[in-house]
This record gives C-alpha cells, sequence and structure tokens, in this order.
C-alpha cells in the first residue's frame, strides 16, 4: 500500500508540473474541438496530431496524446448526441438515448451527464490502473481465441435485447451486421469475399463509414422529409446541466456502467467496444419503465458513457505492462512512443518510473481537464441547434465528407457513406432500426476470426468451447440471456412495452 | 515550440500551390506511407524524414494510406505526379512479396518508381512461446520435424511481413507448421505470450521488449550480425540455419518520371539523414540496420528491389500464398 501511495505521488509529482499541466490541457482541448468533427475518432485525431508532439519530451509528449484521445473520444460523443452520428462503435449506444434527448431539448442535460459520469468513471479507472495494473494483466492472457469466441457470443444476444421493436428484425438486422463484416480480404487464406472485383472493398468496409452513413446521413434525410421534429429543438432548449433528480436517476448506471467497462476493458482484441452495450442493455433490463429507452431515458446515456470512458481508461492496462496494444487507438499509442524513443514492453515501468506513473496520474488530470473544458462548452453545443436546420444540415453533411476522407483518404469512403445514408434512410422507413446491425457489424469480424482461430488450434474439434471453463461460462450465460429473451410470457410482455 | 509552429506551417502550407521546377523544394512534400500511423514502417518514416525536412528547407508531411497489404498506397503514390513533391516509403512487401501475393497489382516494382535510397531495415528474429520445449534454435527445428503436426505458427495476416518471413522459414527448414492468422503483430504477440500457440517470426521492433521481459523466447536472428538490442540472440549462420536472412527493409521512392536532380537532392537528404546522430540513435533503439554508404544510393536500391522480387515470387507461389 505504501508503494501505492509513493507510486501515485510520483506520478502526480510528474503530471502537476506546469508544462505537463498545459499539454494535457491543450491535448483534450484539441482532441475535444477535432473529435466533434463527425467521423473524426480518436484514430484519425492523433494520426493528424501525431507530429505537433515531435519537439516534446517523450513524457509531455504522451500526456498530450492521451488528452488528445479522451478528447476525441468525448468529442465523439458530442456529435453523437448533437447530430446523430456515431463516430466509432463505442459512441452508437449514447446515440440512441442521447439523441432523442436532444430531441426533446435536453441535450444539455445529455451533454452534462456524459461529462459527469465519464469523469467518475476516469477517476475509478485510473485507480484500478495504478493500483491493480499487473495483477489484472493477467485476464488478458487468460483471454484466447476460445474464450473470444465466447464472449462475442454473449455480446449478440445483447443486441436482441438493445432492439426496440419485432425481435425478428432485430435477429435480421443482426445477421445482416455479421454479413456485412465478412466483405474484404479473408484472413486466414488471403482470398476476397463479397467485394466484387472492388479494390476498394478489399479491406473491408470501414466502421465510421457504415456508422455515419446509416446513422448520420439517413437522420439527415429523415429530418429533411418532416421538419416539424426539429423545431421542437429549436424552440425548447431547456436547462443546460443535469439537476437533483437527473443525478437520482444516473448515479446507478454510472456506477454499474463504470464497473462493466473497466472489466471489459482489459481485456485483449477490443474487448472495450463490448462495454457499453452491456452496460445499456443491463440498464434496460433493471429499469422499471423498458419503454423509457431508445426515447431519451437519461440511464441510456449515463451507463453506457460511463462504461466507454472506463474501458477506454482499462485498455491501457496491456498497453502500459505488457506493451501489448489492445486495440486501434492503443497500437497508434505503441508508434507514439517508438517515435519518442520509448519502445513499449514490460520494462517500461522499472526502465521509465517517471513516465509510466506520470502517464497514469495524467489520466486522471486529463479527465478533470475534460469537464472542465467540456461544461462550458455546453452551452455553445447546445446554442449551435438553434442555427436553422437548412443552414446547418449542408455543414454537418460538408463535415462528415471532410471527416471521413480523413481517416484513409479514400474518396470512394465518401461516396460510401452517401450509398449507407440511403440504405439506413429505408431502413428506418421500413421499421428495421440500425443499432442492431452496427453491434452485428463490430462483433461479427471478431467472433468469426476467433472461432476460426479456436477451431485451427484445436484442430477442429468443437469441445474446446465446452472444455474451456471460461468459454463454457460465457456460453452458459449468453443461453439463460436468450431464453429470457425469448420465453413465450415474457415475450409477451415485451411485445406490449416495446412496440410504438 | 518550434517545432510544433514548424508543423503547423507546413499544415497551411499545403493549401499553397503553384511550384517551380526550379529551386526544388518550394512547398510541402507529401510521403505516403502504406501503412496505419504508428506501425515500424511509419514509426521509420517518421525519424528518417524528420532530419530531411530540415535539410530540405521543407517539411516532409506523411500521409497514411493503409490497405491492402501495403499496395493501395504504393499504387497511388505510383500515379502521382513525378515532380517530387509526392515521395512514398515502400518496403519489402510493396516491393518484393507483392508482386507474388497480388497477381493483378497495378505496378511493377522494378519498372515503375524512381528509387531514392535504402532507409532502415528491422531484422526477423524467431521467436516462441516461453514454454516451448526447445532451447535453441537446433532444438526448435528439431522437434518441428518431428511434431510437425502440432506446431502452431502465429502470423499478422497474409501480405504481412510476418507472413512472409513465415512462409519463408517453412520453405527453408521444410516444416509444415498450421498456420494461425490474426489481425497485426499485437494479437499474434498476445496469444503467444498467453502460450495459446507456439511460434513465429516477426521484425525485431515488434518482439524485443517481449524478449528482453522473458514473456517469449528467441531463437535466433536472421541477419549477418547480431542485434546490438538483442546481444544474447544468435544469428541463424552462428544457430547452424543456412540460407535463412531475411530483413524488412523500408525504401524511398518517387514515381517513374521524377528529373534526376530532384533525385538526386531527396537521395542526398536520406544519406544525410543517415549519418545524422539523432537519427541514427533512433533507429538503433528501434533495432533497426542502418545501411551502409554504398547501399544507400538509387542504383544499389534499384538492385535490391530486383533481387527481391526475384527472391519472394517463387517461395510464396511455391507456398500457394495469395491475396487476391
Amino acid at each position: 500500500m505504501g508503494d501505492f501511495f509513493s507510486n501515485l505521488s510520483l506520478g502526480f509529482g510528474v503530471a502537476l508540473t506546469l508544462q505537463n499541466l498545459g499539454l494535457a490541457f491543450l491535448g483534450c482541448l484539441v482532441g475535444t474541438l477535432i473529435g466533434v468533427l463527425p467521423g473524426v475518432g480518436p484514430i484519425a485525431t492523433i494520426a493528424m496530431l501525431l507530429p505537433i508532439t515531435f519537439g516534446l519530451d517523450p513524457t509531455g509528449a504522451l500526456i498530450m496524446l492521451a488528452g488528445i484521445y479522451y478528447g476525441a473520444q468525448y468529442g465523439g460523443s458530442t456529435t453523437a448526441i448533437l447530430v446523430n452520428i456515431p463516430g466509432e462503435a463505442t459512441s452508437v449506444v449514447t446515440a440512441l438515448d442521447g439523441h432523442q434527448m436532444a430531441r426533446q431539448g435536453r441535450a444539455g442535460v445529455a451533454l452534462g451527464i456524459a461529462a459527469i459520469g465519464s469523469f467518475f468513471a476516469g477517476t475509478v479507472a485510473t485507480l484500478v490502473i495504478a493500483a491493480l495494473g499487473t495483477p489484472l494483466t493477467k485476464l488478458a492472457l487468460i483471454f484466447g481465441p476460445t474464450e473470444y469466441f465466447s464472449l462475442m457470443v454473449m455480446g449478440l444476444v445483447f443486441a436482441v435485447v438493445l432492439a426496440r421493436g419485432s425481435i425478428l428484425k432485430a435477429i435480421a438486422m443482426i445477421l445482416v451486421g455479421v454479413l456485412l463484416s465478412t466483405v474484404g480480404t479473408d484472413l486466414e487464406t488471403g482470398e476476397e469475399r463479397m467485394t466484387f472485383g472492388l479494390p476498394f472493398l478489399a479491406d473491408g468496409i470501414d466502421f465510421a463509414v457504415l456508422a455515419m452513413g446509416i446513422f448520420g446521413i439517413a437522420e439527415i434525410m429523415r429530418n429533411l422529409d418532416h421538419t416539424e421534429t426539429r423545431d421542437v429543438v429549436r424552440q425548447a432548449i431547456g436547462r443546460l446541466l443535469p439537476n437533483r433528480d437527473d443525478f437520482r436517476q444516473s448515479y446507478k448506471p454510472v456506477l454499474r456502467g463504470t464497473l462493466i467497462g473497466a472489466t471489459l476493458g482489459i481485456l485483449p482484441g477490443n474487448g472495450a467496444v463490448l462495454g457499453p452495450f452491456a452496460a445499456y442493455t443491463l440498464e434496460k433490463k433493471l429499469a422499471k419503465d423498458p419503454s423509457r429507452f431508445g426515447r431519451g431515458a437519461i440511464e441510456g446515456v449515463a451507463g453506457p458513457e460511463s462504461a466507454n470512458n472506463a474501458g477506454a481508461q482499462t485498455s491501457f492496462i496491456p498497453l502500459l505492462t505488457l506493451g501489448i496494444p489492445p486495440n486501434a487507438v492503443m497500437a497508434l499509442m505503441v508508434g507514439a512512443m517508438t517515435i519518442h524513443g520509448i519502445i513499449p514492453g514490460p520494462q517500461v515501468m522499472t526502465k521509465n518510473p517517471t513516465l509510466f506513473w506520470g502517464m497514469i496520474a495524467s489520466m486522471w488530470v486529463g479527465n478533470l481537464m475534460l469537464l472542465i473544458i467540456n461544461l462550458p462548452l455546453v452551452g455553445m453545443w447546445v446554442r449551435l441547434l438553434k442555427v436553422p436546420y437548412r443552414l446547418l444540415f449542408p455543414a454537418i453533411l460538408m463535415f462528415c465528407c471532410i471527416g471521413i476522407y480523413s481517416i484513409n483518404s479514400l474518396p470512394t469512403d465518401v461516396m460510401f457513406i452517401g450509398f449507407f445514408g440511403l440504405v439506413g434512410y429505408m431502413l428506418i422507413k421500413f421499421g428495421f432500426e440500425p443499432a442492431p446491425m452496427l453491434l452485428g457489424f463490430v462483433l461479427g469480424r471478431l467472433m468469426e476470426e476467433n472461432l476460426r482461430r479456436a477451431l485451427i488450434i484445436s484442430r477442429g474439434s468443437l469441445e474446446t468451447f465446452i472444455e474451456r471453463p471460461v468459454s463454457a461460462g460465457l456460453l452458459a450465460v449468453a443461453v439463460i440471456l436468450l431464453v429470457i429473451a425469448l420465453l413465450p410470457s415474457i415475450r409477451k410482455g415485451r411485445d406490449e412495452v416495446f412496440t410504438e | 515550440m518550434k517545432k510544433v509552429v514548424l508543423a503547423l506551417a507546413a499544415v497551411a502550407g499545403l493549401a499553397a500551390t503553384g511550384a517551380q521546377a526550379q529551386g526544388y523544394p518550394t512547398r510541402p512534400i507529401t510521403m505516403i506511407v502504406p501503412f496505419a500511423a504508428g506501425g515500424p514502417t511509419d514509426v521509420i518514416a517518421r525519424i528518417v524524414t524528420d532530419n530531411m525536412s530540415r535539410t530540405l528547407g521543407q517539411q516532409i508531411v506523411i500521409e497514411n494510406v493503409a490497405g491492402a497489404g501495403g499496395t493501395t498506397g504504393i499504387t497511388r503514390a505510383a500515379q502521382s505526379q513525378p515532380d517530387g513533391y509526392t515521395i512514398m516509403m515502400g518496403h519489402m512487401g510493396t516491393h518484393g512479396a507483392a508482386p507474388a501475393l497480388y497477381p493483378n497489382l497495378k505496378y511493377d516494382p522494378t519498372k515503375d518508381f524512381a528509387p531514392i535510397g535504402l532507409a532502415a531495415g528491422t531484422p526477423i528474429v524467431i521467436v516462441a512461446k516461453k514454454d516451448f520445449p526447445a532451447n535453441d534454435l537446433k532444438g526448435f527445428l528439431d522437434y518441428l520435424s518431428k511434431n510437425a503436426d502440432k506446431v502452431n505458427m502465429a502470423h499478422a495476416g497474409v501480405g504481412s511481413v510476418s507472413h512472409s518471413t513465415g512462409i519463408f522459414f517453412n520453405s527453408v527448414v521444410k516444416a509444415k507448421p498450421t498456420m494461425v492468422a490474426y489481425r497485426g503483430t499485437g494479437p499474434a504477440l498476445n496469444d503467444l505470450m498467453a502460450n495459446t500457440v507456439d511460434f513465429m517470426t516477426d521484425q525485431i521492433v515488434n518482439v524485443a521488449p517481449q524478449i528482453q521481459g522473458g514473456n517469449i523466447k528467441a531463437y535466433a536472428i536472421a541477419t549477418p550480425q547480431r542485434s546490438p538490442v538483442l546481444p544474447n540472440v544468435p544469428t541463424t549462420k552462428e544457430a547452424g540455419l543456412e540460407g535463412y536472412e531475411v530483413s524488412a527493409w523500408n525504401a524511398v521512392f518517387a514515381p517513374k518520371g521524377t528529373p534526376a536532380d530532384v533525385v538526386k537532392k531527396l537521395s542526398d537528404a536520406l544519406m544525410k539523414s543517415l549519418d545524422d546522430e539523432n537519427t541514427k540513435k533512433r533507429l538503433l533503439e528501434l533495432g533497426g540496420v542502418i545501411p551502409s554508404n554504398t547501399e544507400r544510393t538509387p542504383e544499389a536500391l534499384q538492385k535490391l528491389v530486383e533481387s527481391e522480387v526475384a527472391r519472394w515470387t517463387p517461395v510464396l507461389k511455391a507456398a500457394g500464398a495469395t491475396a487476391e
């Protein structure tokens, strides 16, 4: 315990110098502003701003980059809430109820609770990293392909619960999502699948492209075909910050979201992606009146946003303690560290203790900065909604195009968001919900790859999924969840509650 | 802070147009890196161009165009204006293995480029999970030949360095381990550390920290000399394996038709960068191998590309590896 405090104080000694405080602030601010651009998620933002850090010492540079990461992550949630455009998988869930709140004139409350929930989750996650980072590393190594496949199966069951309307339609959408995820070059054989010989499909469909089209562009088209809903947003802006009632409703979801997000964040192979979905599912199951979800329930923002931020923090654990990046953002951080002459690995903790603990302490500082930056910005963002829609939507469209182009510099991506926008609009009109499809898309690829990996390693024996205890446990939970969702009596109740 | 200003100025300068052919360069130069930001090639590109920018008096801006094993970015760079304002960082995969892996490749590595020079190579290391029964390369090869059906080899996806060099390894030692594909080196290393898969071949920069930390073991490094980063790891030759010397080299190219004086300027700037103490230090920390003066010239690079295409094509074709 003494170690814990001396380490933390060493870390804060580094993080609280004037220079590093300034860098954390600058990183968070720039990250937030650029992350707000639709489609520009943390990966694109960090890649774009990487050269800015070249003149700094490694610790300062990493503090700034980490700030950009949290900032962009949070900026993405802002876009999801205000204009229903999730820039990455983790903010899809935020868009569901967050944007509904914005339509009801509660954008400020949604943004506020997202910022406060994220701050709380970030604080807890920082403490978890500082106290338990090293022992938790082992968790990452327990999860092999077999366990991962079973976890993804469980995740798909969440998608069923996520849907509001018909369960059949939800399952159909999940399967479409899984199907879309198989487009591209096959990882094992190098064969192209469902690319129609088109070179830009060789690497599959980018998540940001799909999400931006299906959610964002489709939302714009829907708004344009009936303008009255937008007027509601313009007339009633409402309170800017959450009040006591909001807090009473949110504090439990924040606690639960933090726990779920922090746990899943440690897993390798982007386990953090499941966090917000799992938190949302849990809140919906626990709620007295689940029909509020999807119509602007504050718990549907508080829980997933906390899970998202907790996961974003704890996904640093494998990077800091092992040097193994669990997802694409962390892979970019590895590159950033390498450029600055710090090669991430198990020795960073002992060789560069000031960097290691300085970064951990700066995570908390960064979260505080985000809160300081974002609470005053809430008013500005909300005022943005007052702009008449005929002026706002061309700007949103333009930023979407810039944002999506900046990710891969591919003109076809820009055309693709238009195509997926049309598809998304049709789906809405026919009463299909896009969220389960996006979850199917995210999990599909992980699921397929890990299934094949597990079977290759077990030489084709399916028993491997029940022989391994963790995998068997996860599959059992999935079956139980599915039975609850499908039980006739419950389904009857579900139909009454969920159909609009 | 000066660098911040410089970087911002470079971004602003992107908008400026109307450059003159003389006095090159008069505006920032774009270097296309055909891989995601943060990977080994990207890191080497950023380290090398840092000094080149200062020599040339214009910022070299990195643009990451990833996809299809790097061939997406190289295709685009090959088709851009040959005016010296678009250059690229090619590597072993895009300019060596690609013709065998991608039958519909839109460029010919030996004909469609104006070579600038070799930047740095990262040696390949043969690594295994720490519980693997063999303790040296000889024992490992012995085990491999006796238990061929039991051993799993990890790689980072078709077209990746670990995939190509892994297939090459298998053809040299005549082994047929079961191949397990991952999306990138990170997840593959994770499963190697968790004892889920048995061995892989990969670039030193990716595996060195885990070897030093005792999470995996290294059997040999596929270079003529040992690496200062891993002084205890024998070379393949020392360990008794002939014919497996391979490194993931990275080199700067311009599109075919780039004026000779521009190529000369870029080549001189690259050589100067590789002589710079700071650049050297950073490349060596990565485990990188800095090319000798004779290896750095455009002519030497052209020869290297030709010999690499000739080396990889039969190996990969024989293994039936293709990405299309």
